[in-house]
């Protein structure tokens, strides 16, 4: 090894460690200790051990939360990823209207998210909502907040208004990172306009869409403030995602021993997926 | 310092201790033979021995917890369990 080493610039990490250490492994290590005991407050412990751990991994309640949230990522995903490719691939690559296109797709981007929440409640009750109105005058019997399907077709609605475009953004920067001599070869010898998609366009889009999916998936698996300002996790528990599931056992039933191994379970899960996105991706780098 | 918000219990710090030896472990390691070890393994992914240390720890985590949900509270075994995969993992991952 004729390399020299000099390791001395890990110093400078230092700050970001202990910033990191203050707001996220200390905080993530109380998670821990709680986990393993009972507490009624007042600072008092009584250790349980892995009873909490169990009682969650057998409790109906939060497979059913899983359930739910497994479901609604993957509905969300299947929608979001088709959809923003399309979309993309309709935009105008030059010209006066790609500004007005990219200006248009990042305005959901910029609303913040309990305002999203509030704007489709809002725009979606029965009464007095636009699109309540609407769909109730076509015909529809449709009321979010009595009817679990109408409640959910609202969720994952709201959802993909508010992130597709970002899925968007993501294709369209990948599409536009193609090459012009691609396409003229594919001109050339005659390719229809799947192959060129197919041969050309998506494998070039592979890593922008990973990076897509993953954004998506993080964040739709930990969803609180938008369906909790929308629906509240109702009716009755049709949209208790996990998180919601979680904040109600934490500060409504101040269970805080289950709750945090729920925490832990959760961070695990979320841990495990994000790790298998993160190598699919880096496979695909070491392919180019 | 007054750390009882953190409500530390022996079993827990044992836990974090554990974590924290095995990074300085880790360090060592990697100060007698820097580079890190990369290989492609039977996942057919480059790792490194940080790599793998982290899959072994995540796979426990998951070991420990399919123990606790499928047969019951007591994790030697489950504990067992996890050293052989960690085993596994630093042999052939």
């Amino acid at each position: 090894m004729d390399k020299t080493w000099n390791n001395k610039a890990w110093f400078l990490v230092v700050p970001v460690i202990v910033l990191v250490a203050f707001n996220a492994i200390i905080p993530l290590m109380t998670v821990v200790n709680y986990s393993v005991q009972e507490s009624f407050g007042g600072g008092v412990f009584f250790f349980e051990g892995t009873k909490w751990f169990q009682q969650i991994l057998t409790s109906e309640r939060f497979h059913a939360a899983l359930l739910r949230q497994f479901a609604f990522t993957g509905t969300i995903l299947l929608i979001e990823i088709p959809l923003g490719v399309a979309i993309a691939l309709a935009m105008p690559r030059r010209g006066p209207w790609v500004s007005v296109c990219l200006v248009l797709m990042a305005l959901p981007l910029l609303v913040p998210w309990h305002v999203v929440g509030a704007i489709w409640n809002i725009f979606a009750l029965p009464e007095i909502g636009l699109l309540g109105r609407a769909l109730n005058g076509l015909g529809f019997d449709y009321n979010f907040t009595r009817q679990v399907g109408s409640a959910w077709f609202t969720l994952i609605l709201m959802d993909v208004w508010h992130w597709t475009s970002l899925v968007v953004l993501l294709a369209y920067a990948g599409l536009m990172a193609i090459p012009e001599p691609y396409y003229q070869a594919a001109r050339i010898d005659g390719a229809s306009q799947w192959a060129v998609f197919r041969h050309i366009q998506l494998p070039k889009m592979n890593r922008v869409l990973t990076i897509a999916v993953l954004l998506r998936f993080m964040d739709s698996f930990i969803i609180y403030t938008e369906p909790f300002v929308l629906t509240g996790g109702g009716p009755g528990n049709a949209t208790t995602l996990l998180s919601i599931d979680l904040v109600k056992m934490a500060l409504g039933q101040f269970d805080v021993g289950p709750a945090a191994a729920m925490s832990i379970i959760y961070f695990l899960i979320v841990l495990a997926i994000s790790w298998v996105f993160y190598t699919l991706m880096m496979r695909n780098e070491d392919r180019w | 310092m007054d750390l009882s918000w953190m409500a530390w219990t022996w079993q827990t710090a044992v836990f974090f201790a554990s974590i924290a030896l095995l990074l300085v472990a880790m360090t060592i390691w990697e100060v007698l033979s820097p580079g890190g070890g990369p290989r492609r393994g039977v996942l057919g992914l480059e790792t490194t021995r940080g790599d793998r240390l982290f899959i072994s720890l995540l796979g426990s985590a998951f070991i420990n917890l399919a123990w606790l949900g499928l047969v019951g509270p007591s994790l030697w075994w489950a504990l067992g369990l996890s050293l052989l995969y960690a085993i596994a993992v630093f042999r052939w991952v």
